[in-house]
């Protein structure tokens, strides 16, 4: 297991590399003075500010080749240096460090509705393979994917907020109320549904894909024909199994679940990372966005990785390919 | 089958997609082509999905025809009226014809999904033949680059670009292509690796084929009919996206119309609660196509490949 980890990381490093130099490619490509993003603006005024930028710019290497102004912009990423908001004149990773709970709490929540979902749905329609429930749940499955993120919000919001008036609007709290565990919860079920509703459908694909291929195996046979019961068959040999799969969906999905959590939260007005990137666009806040490239890839990156490592704990035959 | 949901592999791959159980035909004397056609007239999802698809491109290539309403002609006489006879989908807060910018908008929606589509189908299917075809270190180059832009979550750097230039159609598309041709080269890089080494390809190399042959007349032909499924479920992606950005006002500029800047126009709570009908029909009709491409990707799947099993 230990090797096997050891060479997945190693892959993972050039894919870190490459990505740092895409996000290095916009620093440059940005319009202006690539200097502004990683000035400290409170030491902008005042008698030393001259003093200040220039020490700035030969700090940054400006005046030396491009591979070498990479190297110092890395060293400075990798320390957490993200440059400083245009708009809120505070360090980038401050503002992430800030917004970073929100978004989490609701890819959380959704991730786990949707595999409870996807699991449960997935195993039905393998075991019904090719009956009526198993095109009900495929036809439903395609659906959830075809469906908009942020048109599903509508319709909720537009049913569940308006018409019926049953949960709120938008936000993470009612104003003034601070701390009330209801409260938060019925601002967190229709954001965390309709992000979790766009998940459903690949992870029960996978699912009933993982299932139906280890229902094949001999071993479920032998296991039902020492008079394993079904439940038991089920549960304990094949979905164990069937989970490998799922791990997939789940790694293959990041990417998306990054770009609809920003959707969503701009249909709830809930105060996360996506809501703090749209209004970067509006302020021309480069830092920020180019800071939100950058973390959302590396973070795409690394939980990819986990879920490598543990389909290889799931499935030791991974760790010998 | 195994190898399909193993480790590093697993997570580099195309989502598996659901297969329709296609009744696995004895070889008869039916060409490869029409046998794959009976196939896919056989899944009804993917009929209807296809016959969807035809009539919405036919709507957009005629909205003039269509509808007589200009879908830019502001009327303040007919403010926010809901659907009825004479407006089937309402009108806007500036008195335009929904179902006039929905067809019309059509003609946005569509041609940046294909466009887009298109082209990260195109260069995805040169990078994986040459890298298929030529392997060692161009293969391993070029499989690290997709795998550094599949890492993206292109919505967002696809933002930053827009905020830099500027929302416009041609720099959505190439957006869209750059971050979108991955798929499309690991689905053509397997397929070469495998055919290259099939005895047709050693008998041809014998005769004395050059490599520029080789790849031209044996290689691309099969690589073609798989490519259509994905350049399917890409322009379904393509087709979001580009709904998501103009959702977010960046796409299409006002005041011409695409499905997802109709979405845009209707974000107060006010129009959503006062004017449903502005939100819900291009929102309908975006899910409607990209629930075709959907399905008509499946179809094709199991049409082209009724041996996959997966």
């Amino acid at each position: 297991m230990l090797s096997y980890a050891i060479r997945r990381i190693l892959i993972a490093i050039p894919v870190f590399i490459g990505i740092t130099v895409v996000a290095f490619v916009f620093v440059r490509a940005l319009p202006g003075d690539p200097v502004k993003m990683q000035l400290d603006p409170t030491h902008l005024t005042g008698p030393s500010a001259e003093a200040y930028i220039e020490n700035a710019r030969a700090a940054l290497g400006l005046d030396q080749p491009l591979p070498v102004q990479y190297a110092i912009w890395l060293g400075n990423v990798i320390q957490g240096n993200l440059g400083y908001s245009y708009q809120f004149k505070v360090p980038v990773t401050e503002l992430f460090a800030d917004h970073i709970g929100p978004s989490i709490q609701l890819i959380v929540s959704a991730v786990i509705v949707a595999l409870i979902l996807g699991l449960v749905l997935g195993v039905v329609a393998a075991l019904r393979q090719n009956r009526w429930a198993d095109y009900v749940i495929g036809t439903t499955g395609m659906f959830a994917i075809s469906v908009p993120g942020f048109f599903l919000g509508l319709i909720v919001l537009y049913v569940f907020g308006l018409r019926l008036a049953v949960l709120p609007t938008g936000g993470m709290n009612t104003l003034g109320v601070d701390g009330d565990v209801l409260d938060s919860i019925a601002h967190t079920i229709l954001p965390a549904g309709v992000l979790a509703a766009t998940l459903v459908g690949p992870y029960m694909r996978y699912t009933r894909q993982g299932m139906l291929e280890v229902l094949d195996q001999r071993f479920i046979t032998a296991a039902t024909a020492k008079g394993v019961s079904r439940t038991g068959v089920v549960i304990r040999h094949a979905l164990r199994n069937a989970l490998v799969p799922l791990t997939t969906a789940v790694a293959v999905q990041l990417p998306a679940l990054v770009a609809g959590t920003v959707l969503i939260e701009h249909v709830f007005a809930w105060p996360g990372m996506g809501t703090l990137i749209l209004d970067a666009v509006a302020g021309r806040d480069y830092p920020v966005l180019l800071g939100a490239v950058l973390f959302t890839a590396i973070a795409v990156m690394a939980f990819s990785l986990f879920a490598d490592l543990a389909a290889a704990i799931l499935d030791p035959r991974i760790r010998l390919a | 089958m195994t190898e399909t949901t193993s480790g590093s592999a697993a997570t580099t791959e195309a989502p598996t997609i659901w297969t329709v159980p296609t009744t696995t035909i004895a070889a008869t004397q039916r060409s490869p082509r029409r046998a794959a056609l009976q196939r896919f007239l056989r899944n009804r999802l993917a009929v209807a999905g296809a016959v969807f698809l035809i009539v919405v491109t036919l709507a957009a290539v005629l909205a003039p025809l269509i509808t007589a309403y200009d879908p830019n002609a502001v009327d303040l006489s007919s403010y926010q009226l809901p659907p009825s006879a004479e407006h089937w989908f309402g009108t806007d807060e500036s008195g335009r014809d929904v179902f006039a910018r929905v067809v019309f908008g059509a003609q946005v929606s569509l041609s940046v999904g294909l466009v887009a589509a298109l082209s990260a189908a195109l260069v995805g299917l040169v990078l994986g033949v040459l890298a298929g075809y030529l392997g060692g270190v161009v293969d391993a180059v070029i499989m690290r680059i997709v795998e550094v832009i599949l890492s993206f979550p292109a919505l967002i750097p696809i933002i930053l670009v827009v905020t830099i230039v500027g929302p416009s159609l041609p720099i959505i598309i190439i957006a869209i292509a750059v971050f979108e041709w991955g798929t499309a080269c690991r689905v053509s890089r397997a397929l070469i690796m495998s055919l290259k080494e099939q005895n047709l390809a050693l008998s041809t190399r014998a005769l004395g084929a050059t490599p520029f042959w080789m790849v031209t007349k044996h290689f691309i032909k099969p690589v073609l009919s798989p490519l259509t499924v994905v350049v399917t479920l890409l322009s379904a992606g393509a087709i979001q996206l580009e709904a998501a950005l103009s959702f977010l006002g960046l796409g299409v500029r006002p005041p011409q119309a695409s499905w997802g800047s109709m979405l845009n126009d209707a974000q107060s709570l006010t129009l959503l609660e006062g004017a449903p009908w502005m939100w819900f029909f291009p929102g309908v009709a975006i899910v409607l196509t990209v629930l075709s491409l959907n399905f008509v990707g499946d179809g094709l799947r199991d049409a082209l490949d009724p041996r996959g099993k997966r």
